[in-house]
């Protein structure tokens, strides 16, 4: 019987071999798979019993935090934000049935506290259980209030505000606004409000066209492609014949032959359509890519929730190889799409000489025992134009608002550097189908000799020009942010 | 002889530090401190174990000396495991404990002759199946998920079919160590087929009956499947002949189909198994939890006491059922991971691989076939239960022998083991002595 007793034993071995082999399926081969799965509350129910990180704006006001409730294996932790709807974008909500969004979702892994493998079977032995890292975010709580208010009483839009130097995120703010504590509660009313879009955070998917202020992109790949000097006239007629339709300027104007100074200022339209022109469109496109144009923002917040900027035939994006009109594109027209996000980055890669950083809301990661784990180290995303095209755009730029379109952005004892924008969008249906709606524009920066801070402002569906209700918006946030230094 | 026992008490100084251990980790998470409680426990446990040891030592000195340290680890393992769902349940499982080593002396002292067993064998077979019955009789009988599994008397409840196990492994040792010869020699070929002599298929058909019996009367899958696996593994020994078993499956699989065809309960367990998905928050959510509870596992666990067992907040759910019984070798893979998982399916093997040798030591027929059909039940209940929480077959609920909570479980296999240990003390000892034998049995000069 012996002989038996060992077949019979070895069968044993293969049994146990198969229920090692379905274990080490499901532990490990399977289990990414497992955890996705829509009857598996798990991972929602472990995410709730750790103490996620705060979320600080620079001067330590709490924007998120989490509340313990329970006790023992029954505490959980939930998400609140005590400044409300302030800032709704673009930090988000966490909570375990609705899921994240924007900045909460980008750090999520640094806000639970993600281990190594390694790390966390030392924790088991040490007895601690995971916890959450705080962030301390670039936002200037005073500037994001006045921004906000600024938006509610101007109109559905956005407002970015962008340190050149560093490329922080001083401002994102979005209306209309959302308080992030009524997630839980009605995220399907704020999902399904078409009007309002309260989840839309109009700073970074808000694609509108960028009207005049994309002139000085345009100006900025004349002067560095070597097409034009400061000191280059071009004749800038009240019309001009472009594909069959004509081009004016307000009011068929005739400024004659003039060069950028003048033609910036007064927002000539035959003077860019004529340059952008001379330009060709290859260096356009160069131009625009450089600035960001063509690709999605290098910000920390999710791809899906940061658009690109760009010409637009119906969901694609053209390339320099497609047909364009370039002589309304170099005025922003066209079929020229930009997020506020994108048109602060134009303002900010010229106040910092020519040298584009790339935009960040965070600043520095501390660890539960209040060690900065890491922190923010400012990096270039691009150098669209050299620090002498920089400074000849920049003096064009103080004189629209000194003397030009965008007086209404002056502060008194600053140089200021910006440029308007209205673009026309009759019949947007977005605006409920008005004639007379525009989308209006101001973005800039100050001081302009020395800039601390660049901003666009935008405002939809509005019978007013940027200047009479973007660059107010403008100048009350960088004064905002001037006296906080 | 003393060497031997000198190996069995090494052998429990790992248990009790496992055991100290593992208290002192459940400790550490819940309490945020190492309490000087979980080296009492440990204490405690290591006390007992030595006690039992001294036993061993006086009245089984040749016994095998690593199958009472292995059981000492699953034991110690369970402890851990069901301290960390609830601490009364623990105490409960320390009584049963105390009550199964009182039973496993009892047994020692008692049946050293364990023959004795041979001549009731009848009586033990048929009060074995009548302790089956049990659960189906009105007042005493408990219907658990739809199977009728155990017997509340008073305050007592138990399980029948724990027992039940070894007194049908006890039968058909005996009835096949008397028999294998005639069912060799009188087997026919038909149609190409290997099979038994007509009079000794029917006590097979017996068997066969008591199995599909178990499966509609008390709806009890996972003890059929148990049974009459160790029976054909018994069979297969005991005959050598691979058709015996293959004839024995094919009987059970049709039988098993044929009820889960017309049977709701047992239907409803295939459907389950095969697809859980189909109503994951009703039938399907036991195994389903058992399965997500150890993708979250990964290679090295969660850590002890990490794991969720009820839904936060929701005044006790379970997250995962019946996480002290049926399922506990989904948290063992949730905190312990694969590998913890792995190491305790490799105590199972290396008690199974200590079984067999003691049936290939032990030199009379009864002897070795106890042995076997004793290791064999053990070890396929092992399968049985881990193999249900993985879906490798369907869930039923078996305990996971020496680990789940049960006190009808810890008794009967402490009584199983026993059986071993006398099994392996006299075929050591005759082994240990072979010119002592040649006498007996007369010198060839």
């Amino acid at each position: 019987m012996n002989r038996q007793i060992v077949k019979l034993f070895a069968f044993i071995v293969v049994l146990f071999g198969v229920l090692v082999g379905f274990t080490s399926y499901w532990s490990v081969f399977d289990a990414k798979a497992l955890k996705e799965k829509e009857a598996n509350k798990r991972p929602l129910l472990e995410a709730q019993q750790i103490r996620r990180g705060r979320i600080l704006a620079a001067d330590g006001t709490v924007i998120a935090k989490s509340i313990g409730k329970g006790k023992g294996s029954e505490k959980r932790y939930v998400r609140r934000y005590p400044e409300g709807s302030l800032f709704g974008h673009p930090i988000g909500y966490s909570f375990v049935r609705q899921g994240d969004s924007e900045f909460e979702q980008f750090h999520n892994e640094e806000l639970v506290g993600e281990e190594s493998e390694f790390e966390s079977i030392l924790d088991q032995i040490l007895g601690h259980s995971q916890e959450g890292n705080d962030i301390v975010t670039n936002i200037d709580t005073e500037a994001q209030r006045v921004a906000l208010a600024d938006l509610e009483e101007a109109g559905f839009g956005a407002v970015v505000a962008i340190e050149p130097s560093t490329g922080e995120i001083k401002v994102m703010v979005s209306n209309a606004p959302y308080d992030p504590n009524r997630v839980p509660y009605e995220l399907n009313k704020l999902n399904t409000n078409k009007i309002e879009t309260p989840l839309l955070n109009r700073a970074t998917q808000g694609l509108y066209p960028p009207g005049s202020t994309f002139k000085v992109v345009t100006a900025a790949a004349g002067l560095e492609s070597g097409t034009i000097t400061p000191e280059t006239t071009i004749n800038a007629p009240g019309s001009l014949e472009v594909e069959g339709t004509p081009l004016n300027n307000d009011f068929n104007e005739d400024f004659g032959p003039i060069a950028l100074d003048t033609a910036l200022t007064n927002s000539v339209n035959t003077w860019f359509g004529q340059l952008g022109q001379q330009v060709g469109q290859d260096q356009l496109f160069e131009t625009m890519e450089k600035f960001g144009f063509n690709s999605t923002p290098a910000i920390d917040l999710p791809s899906d929730e940061v658009y690109d900027s760009g010409v637009y035939e119906e969901e694609h994006l053209l390339h320099r190889n497609d047909p364009v009109d370039l002589a309304r594109l170099a005025i922003g027209q066209e079929r020229l799409l930009a997020t506020p996000l994108q048109i602060a980055e134009v303002a900010a890669a010229i106040a910092n000489g020519g040298k584009l950083m790339k935009p960040q809301i965070w600043n520095r990661v501390i660890d539960p025992d209040g060690r900065v784990v890491d922190k923010l180290d400012p990096s270039v995303y691009s150098e669209p134009v050299s620090g002498q095209t920089a400074e000849e755009l920049t003096t064009a730029m103080e004189g629209v608002v000194s003397e030009g379109t965008g007086t209404n952005a002056a502060i008194s004892g600053v140089a200021v550097a910006g440029k308007t924008g209205t673009a026309e969008t009759p019949g947007n249906e977005a605006c409920g189908g008005g004639e007379n709606e525009n989308q209006a524009w101001f973005m800039g920066f100050v001081p302009a000799d020395e800039p601390k801070i660049a901003i666009a402002a935008s405002v939809e569906c509005t019978e007013q020009f940027g200047n009479d209700i973007a660059a107010p918006i403008f100048r009350d946030v960088a004064e905002t942010i001037l006296n906080g230094e | 002889m003393t060497a031997a026992r000198n190996r069995e008490l090494l052998a429990l100084v790992p248990v009790a530090v496992l055991l100290t251990a593992g208290f002192a980790g459940v400790f550490a998470q819940e309490n945020a401190q190492l309490g000087n409680l979980s080296l009492i426990y440990g204490a405690y446990f290591l006390a007992i174990c030595i006690a039992t040891h001294i036993f061993l030592r006086i009245r089984l000195p040749n016994a095998d000396p690593y199958l009472f340290p292995l059981m000492a680890t699953l034991t110690a393992f369970g402890f851990v495991m069901i301290y960390r769902i609830d601490e009364t349940l623990a105490r409960d499982q320390a009584n049963w404990f105390v009550l199964g080593l009182i039973l496993f002396a009892l047994t020692i002292y008692f049946l050293r002759d364990y023959e004795v067993l041979e001549r009731y064998r009848y009586t033990i077979a048929i009060g074995g199946l009548l302790v089956l019955l049990a659960p189906r009789l009105p007042g005493i009988g408990q219907q658990v998920n739809g199977a009728y599994l155990g017997v509340k008397i008073g305050p007592l409840a138990f399980q029948p079919a724990e027992f039940t196990k070894l007194a049908i492994v006890v039968f058909l040792a005996s009835y096949l160590r008397e028999h294998r010869e005639v069912m060799i020699v009188g087997a026919r070929r038909v149609l190409g087929v290997t099979l038994p002599p007509l009079k000794h298929f029917g006590p097979m058909l017996v068997v066969w009956g008591a199995s599909m019996f178990m499966l509609v009367f008390i709806r009890d899958l996972g003890s059929s499947l148990m049974f009459f696996a160790a029976f054909l593994a018994l069979l297969y020994v005991a005959t050598g002949r691979f058709s015996f078993v293959v004839i024995g499956m094919a009987m059970f699989f049709l039988g098993a189909w044929f009820f889960a065809a017309t049977v709701p309960h047992v239907h409803d367990r295939v459907e389950i198994w095969l697809h859980p998905y189909n109503d994951p928050a009703g039938n399907g959510y036991q195994i389903l939890q058992s399965i997500f509870a150890q993708a979250d596992g990964g290679l090295f666990g969660k850590g002890f006491g990490q794991a969720l067992i009820t839904v936060p907040g929701s005044g006790g759910t379970a997250l995962l059922p019946a996480a002290q019984t049926d399922t506990i070798y989904s948290l063992i893979v949730n905190e312990l991971g694969l590998f913890g998982a792995c190491g305790v399916i490799l105590v199972y093997l290396l008690i199974t691989a200590r079984g067999f040798k003691v049936a290939l030591l032990a030199s009379d027929g009864f002897s070795k076939l106890l042995a076997v059909g004793l290791t064999s039940v053990f070890a396929i209940q092992a399968f049985v239960i881990i193999g249900g929480v993985t879906r490798v077959i369907p869930l039923t609920g078996v305990t996971l022998p020496f680990i789940s909570y049960g006190g009808s479980s810890i008794v009967a296999n402490f009584v199983l083991l026993a059986l071993l240990l006398l099994i392996s003390d006299r075929a050591r000892r005759e082994a240990a002595e072979p010119a002592g034998r040649m006498a007996a049995l007369g010198s060839p000069a």
